[in-house]
This record gives structure tokens, C-alpha cells and sequence, in this order.
């Protein structure tokens, strides 16, 4: 993006500055060649190496079996119903949990844009489940609600011995409270942001032209809000997606709450059948992928190098 | 500024290099061993490590390398390092449901024939059997572990010898005193449970490495009892999560008669519960059929030696000292775990640690049936196991071809390693 400025911003004078633009186009070449060599070693490198495993027959504890299979590995996932059963559950783990950050995440942002005292006291309060580590978090709400630890079943009009995780929408309320509770901040913070890019004057105007606040909120906040809401919620169900943690300290993917980073953990990491398991990965992949592109050309979300100018 | 930093970072670096060849006193000749095991809470490992450490006479040194305390996440730690062909790991502290998988990827030496003689004298058959795999010894045995059944000897008579006996009494007693407390969430301790009363029924889950059995009427009565018990009243109401630690805590709150649980409970209920201690007992492991044994289940740690450890002659002289009788035994003081030598059951210490239940012990352990880890695909097994039974509450006893069929169609696919699981 910056070389072709430099290169319009030259236009003026051709013959004199088309050396100087090589130059410069040169140097931006060579400041950039770092960044995008760690990322080739660091990204691109394992996810090549991750798809070529996915190709073969490859398993740790029998390594003298070891082969290219085409795309059995992929006919492997696709027909297996415990794959689709995943799909749906992390599906709706998604909708579900971003649906509820985004209603709880907007509040928060707009009483942290508008808190008249105690601003620092509020944002840094509003934080913290965001800055605990997802699986402390797992662990904290997993003993709140174990029938044997936890305070949550001494609560008045709960079964005292009610056993959340031993039924699919019980741990399935928990495990979305968990993700609900860990990362609404992020989703608060980031629409604060754009919050903040909004012109106070449009406020004020709206108010003189006798607009209430709910009027205020859907014609002035909400359209203006567009470009740093589409990107929180893009973030939040990229991450949302790839939902591992909660779950696997809770049920482990016990009670069908599997999502597909546990199948492909179980793959992987129990297993030891890395082409199996890269093959999940693959598709994993894939479904971010998806999922990114219909944000970008559905509603077009702005990426960050655009500068949300759509 | 920068230069300081620079400096810094490269007197940093070297020093890590330097720390992470530091493997021998170059000066004594004296090596390094490391061991990776589970941490044990009452500080036996590193009691074993010391003792064997000092009587190498300066030859070797052993380093302690705790693993978590989940059976799951050990091995996991380990063969993420033995895929990638770690030669820092020399003694490894093995489930003893791991032999066959490790010894089939090429990770583990096998035992020495001089050693193996050594460390096999007076240790139960059934111990020995999963340190074995294709009829080698690829591990040795240094601690074991089994199940009994603890009951209550204020509400129970006399400890009942079959499942539907348990399942009856408990029921007169009633849900709010009779619970049975059993291991029946969706992880290892499942395959324990369901591989008991598979044997105890009098057949087995695989004939051979590669070859299931599961006899359908046997496999059937096993099924039956795993479903009558999750379905009954008296199952916890937690029994699909149910693990070693829930159970614990279901007999410790006095609202349970029966557990099926390893001996920790014995020591845990004496200081947690002194009330419920009081009237502890134990007894072996109920039947599924009056007329054959119980097969009760086998734990503990075989020890091993990786395949790219770079002194295996010392490490199987550590393996030696760390599984010498004085050793078992000052496991079962400390940990109260019990030793893999028949004849260490006379020792008074082996009474003391478990007052009134050392013969069920060590019969238990004798008659114990491993599960079926000889597959090298074990990992898969487990997991198909797992998958086909949880939750044990969906075990309908009026029609358990369903529940059978399903089991088979499972370990089938899993020897065959194909598919998700």
C-alpha cells in the first residue's frame, strides 16, 4: 500500500524522480523483507507442513506405516459424523456466545464512554476477565459449578446435587457463561474504540433537532459504529470458533459438547495420527477462512490496511 | 545502551548453552540421568532418586523431571518428546497401560535379559504381563495399584460378593445413605470399570493385539450391570462425570455405602472424614457372576528406558536400584502405594500401611486383569471404549444388544485405527 502512494505521489516530475522512486521502493522492499520472513517461517512454513501431513498416512506409534494417501484422510473426517456433530456444536457455540458479547459488550462500552466518574475504575474493572488466562477462567467457573466444590449449587432454587456437566445443555449454559464472562471486555473494548471516533457534535445536533436517545443510538451510533462492530464481531467468531480451553477442562468433550479443536486435539495430540489429525486442522482452517471472507465480502467488513475508508 | 543490551543478551544465550550440555561433572565422570515421572505427593520419587543417586557410587546422577499428575497429560508430555526424538529423556515412569504403544514406536529399549531376571524374581505374573509386549520385556515394574470395594460396616453386613447383590442392598438402604460410587465419567477410569466386569463376566475385549473377542452373552451381563447401576437410584446423581476424586468425596459426605475405589481413599477418609472412617471396610471387588472371580483392575508404574537416552547401561543400572525391595517399600510408606513383589506382602510395613485390608490387597493384585493394553493402538481402544459406553445411563438393561453392538462396531474400528474418534 505505502509503495504505490510513494510512486503516485511522485507523478509530477517522471523523468528525474523514477530513479529516486526505485530507490525508495528498493528500500521499502528491503524494511519489509524481515517482517515477512519471520511470518513464511513462522506461519506459512507450518501450515504448508500441515497440509502435506494431511496427505499421508502418518502416526507416531507406527511409524514404519507411513505413506501418501491422497485425500483419504479428508474422506476420513468428512463422512465421520462425530466431524459434523462438531461442526454444529461449535456452530452454535459461536452464534450463540457472540450473539450474547456483543448485546452485554455494547452496554458495557457505552456506559464506559459515557461513566461521568471513576472512568479508570470502570474500563480497568470491566478488564479483567479479560486479562486472566482462559484456562485459570475455565478452572474457576468448572469448581463453581462442580457439585462437589462449587457455590453454585448452595444457591437458592438449585438442586443441591444438580451435575452440570453431566448433561450436554447444562455444560452447555456453563461453557458459554465461561466465554461469555472471558471476553465480553474485548468485544466492550474494541467497540469503545470506534465509540470514541464518533463526532460529538452529531450528538449534539440530533438533540437540538429533538432526537431522543434510542433515536440518537440507531441513527447516529449504530451506522457510525458499522465499520468497528463488524470488525469486533469478525475477531470475536474467528476466536469464538476455535473454542478449546473451556471445554476441555470441563467435559473434555464429554455429554457431545466437542468442538472441532477438541476432535482435532484428540487426533493429534492423543492419537498421535498427525494425518488425521492435520487433515482436521485443514478443514478447521478452512471454516475460519470461510467465515472471514463472508464477513469481508457479505458485509463488507473493512480489514485494517483500508483503513475502514468503505 | 544498546551495546550493554547486546552483551547481555548474548551472555544469556550462552550461558543456556553452556547450562544445557552441562550433562556430565566432566571432572568425576559422573552422568546425569533424567526421570521423567509422576509427582507423587508424599515425595517418594524424589526419595528414590536421592537414595539411588548416592549408592551409584559417583557413576550417576538422577535428576527428577516431575509430569503431571493426570495419566492423560503425562503421556502426553511424553510422547510429544519421544516423537521428536528428545535424547534428554533417559528413565521414563510408564502407565502401565503405555508398554505396547511405546515399545511398537521404537521409543523404548527393551529390558536387558540379566536385568530382566533380576527385577522379574517374586513379581506377580499379572504385573509382569504389562511390561511385556510381543512376548519381550520392554519395562519393569516399580509400584502397583488395584481396586477394592469399601463399604460400610455400619449399614452393610456383611460385604456382598456380586454386582446385583451390591445394587440390592444399596437399594434397601436407600438413595439418601446407599449410594454406589463407581469411576464412569468419559475418561481412563471408564475403560478401568468396564474392563473388570468384562473379565469378571468371563470374557475379554481383545484375543489378541489385533483380534477383539467381546463373547456377546458374557459382554452382554457386563453391560447389564453398568446399566442397572446408572440407572438405579442409588448411582450418584453426578455417575456420567464420576472419577476417582468425585467418588472419594460422595463416601466421604456419608451419603454413600459403597465405592469402588484404589486405597488412597483409606488415608483420605481418616483425615478428612473421621466420622465415616470409622466404619471403613474393604473387601475385594463384587462379581458379575457368582460362580467366577472378580477380576479386579491393575495401575501403578512400570519404569522404562528411552530409546535415545544416551547411557542406557546406567540407566538400566538406576531402573536396578530405583525397583529394589527397600525401595517398593519405602514407596508403600510414603505413598501408600503397594509394591510389585509378592513376597514384600509379609513385611510388617506393608500391615501397617494397609491395616486389616493388606491380603485383599495383594490378591486383588494377583488376580488382577489388565486391560487390554497389549494393542499398540491402546490409546485408540480407550478412547472407542470410552466413546461407545458414556454415559453409562444410556445403557438400557432391557436391551442390550443395542448397547453391545455398539461397543463392538466401536473396537472394531478402533483396532483397525480408522476414522474420527
Amino acid at each position: 500500500m505505502s509503495t504505490l502512494s510513494i510512486g503516485r505521489g511522485s507523478e509530477g516530475d517522471p523523468g528525474q524522480t523514477s530513479e529516486k522512486t526505485k530507490a525508495e521502493r528498493r528500500l521499502a522492499f528491503m524494511l519489509c523483507a524481515p517482517a515477512v520472513g519471520a511470518m513464511l517461517l513462522v506461519t506459512v512454513y507450518p501450515i504448508v507442513y500441515a497440509i502435506v501431513l494431511s496427505l499421508q498416512k502418518v502416526d507416531l506409534r507406527f511409524p514404519e506405516e507411513s505413506g501418501f494417501v491422497g485425500l483419504d484422510n479428508y474422506a476420513a473426517v468428512l463422512s465421520s459424523d462425530l466431524w459434523w456433530s462438531g461442526v454444529a456444536f461449535t456452530s452454535l457455540v459461536t452464534l450463540v456466545s457472540v450473539a450474547i458479547e456483543l448485546v452485554l459488550g455494547m452496554a458495557l462500552a457505552l456506559i464506559m464512554h459515557r461513566a461521568l466518574f471513576g472512568r479508570g475504575l470502570i474500563r480497568t474493572s470491566v478488564l479483567i476477565p479479560y486479562g486472566i488466562v482462559t484456562v485459570v477462567a475455565a478452572f474457576a467457573w468448572f469448581f463453581a459449578f462442580d457439585p462437589n466444590s462449587g457455590f453454585v449449587n448452595t444457591l437458592p432454587g438449585i438442586a443441591e446435587d444438580k451435575a452440570w456437566f453431566g448433561d450436554k445443555w447444562s455444560a452447555f449454559s456453563v461453557i458459554i457463561l465461561t466465554e461469555v464472562w472471558k471476553t465480553t471486555p474485548f468485544m466492550a473494548l474494541l467497540l469503545l474504540a470506534g465509540l470514541a471516533t464518533i463526532d460529538e457534535g452529531l450528538y449534539e445536533a440530533a438533540k437540538v433537532d429533538g432526537a431522543g436517545p434510542v433515536q440518537r443510538f440507531l441513527r447516529i451510533t449504530l451506522p457510525l459504529l458499522k465499520p468497528a462492530l463488524l470488525v469486533a464481531l469478525l475477531f470475536r467468531m474467528l476466536d469464538a470458533f476455535r473454542v478449546f480451553d473451556s471445554i476441555f477442562v470441563m467435559t473434555r468433550g464429554a455429554q457431545d459438547t466437542e468442538s472441532v479443536s477438541i476432535l482435532g486435539y484428540n487426533q493429534l495430540i492423543s492419537r498421535l495420527n498427525l494425518g488425521l489429525g492435520s487433515a482436521v486442522s485443514v478443514l478447521i482452517f478452512v471454516l475460519v477462512l470461510l467465515i472471514a471472507f463472508v464477513f469481508v465480502r457479505g458485509f463488507g467488513t473493512a480489514v485494517p490496511s483500508q483503513g475502514g475508508e468503505k | 545502551m544498546r551495546r550493554g543490551l547486546v552483551i547481555t543478551i548474548v551472555a544469556i544465550a550462552l550461558s543456556l548453552g553452556v547450562g544445557a550440555c552441562g550433562d556430565s561433572d566432566s571432572a568425576s565422570g559422573r552422568q546425569t540421568l533424567s526421570w521423567f515421572i509422576a509427582r507423587q505427593p508424599g515425595g517418594a520419587v524424589e526419595a528414590l532418586a536421592a537414595r539411588c543417586s548416592q549408592a551409584s557410587g559417583g557413576r550417576y546422577r538422577i535428576r527428577v523431571e516431575l509430569l503431571p499428575s493426570q495419566a492423560d497429560q503425562q503421556r502426553e508430555q511424553l510422547v510429544r518428546r519421544l516423537g521428536a526424538k528428545d535424547d534428554s529423556l533417559d528413565l521414563l515412569g510408564l502407565d502401565v497401560v503405555w508398554t505396547g504403544e511405546f515399545a511398537n514406536a521404537g521409543w523404548i529399549r527393551p529390558v536387558p535379559e540379566q536385568t530382566r531376571q533380576v527385577v522379574s524374581r517374586n513379581v506377580f505374573d499379572s504385573v509382569l504381563e504389562t511390561a511385556r509386549f510381543e512376548n519381550r520385556a520392554y519395562a519393569v515394574p516399580i509400584w502397583s495399584n488395584t481396586q477394592l470395594l469399601w463399604y460400610r460396616k455400619d449399614r452393610v453386613g456383611k460385604p456382598p460378593t456380586t454386582w446385583d447383590e451390591m445394587i440390592q442392598e444399596a437399594e434397601r438402604i436407600g438413595p439418601k445413605e446407599g449410594r454406589i460410587q463407581v469411576q464412569a465419567n468419559r475418561y481412563e477410569g471408564l475403560v478401568v470399570l468396564v474392563n473388570q466386569l468384562i473379565e469378571s463376566a468371563g470374557t475379554s475385549i481383545l484375543a489378541g493385539p489385533e483380534q477383539v473377542r467381546l463373547d456377546e452373552a458374557p459382554t452382554e451381563r457386563a453391560l447389564g450391570i453398568l446399566g442397572r447401576l446408572s440407572r438405579s437410584p442409588v448411582a450418584a446423581p453426578n455417575i456420567t462425570t464420576s472419577t476417582e476424586d468425585t467418588a472419594r468425596q460422595g463416601f466421604e459426605d456419608d451419603s454413600s455405602s459403597f465405592m469402588v475405589n484404589y486405597s488412597f481413599v483409606y488415608n483420605s477418609a481418616k483425615s478428612n472424614a473421621p466420622e465415616v472412617f470409622k466404619n471403613l471396610g474393604a473387601a475385594k471387588l463384587p462379581r458379575v457372576d457368582p460362580d467366577r472371580p472378580s477380576a479386579p483392575p491393575i495401575g501403578g508404574i512400570n519404569l522404562a528406558v528411552s530409546s535415545y537416552a544416551k547411557h542406557p547401561d546406567l540407566a538400566f543400572d538406576a531402573v536396578r536400584c530405583l525397583v529394589s525391595p527397600a525401595n517398593q517399600l519405602e514407596v508403600t510408606k510414603l505413598e501408600g502405594l503397594p509394591p510389585v513383589r509378592d513376597d514384600l506382602f509379609d513385611d510388617p510395613a506393608i500391615k501397617t500401611a494397609y491395616p486389616g485390608f493388606a491380603e485383599e490387597i495383594r490378591s486383588s493384585i494377583q488376580n488382577a486383569a489388565p486391560r487390554p493394553s497389549e494393542s499398540p493402538a491402546y490409546q485408540d481402544l480407550s478412547l472407542a471404549i470410552q466413546r461407545a459406553v458414556h454415559p453409562t445411563t444410556q445403557i438400557d438393561p432391557q436391551n442390550l444388544d443395542a448397547a453391545y453392538d455398539r461397543l463392538r462396531e466401536k473396537v472394531l474400528d478402533a483396532i483397525k485405527r480408522e476414522g474420527l474418534l
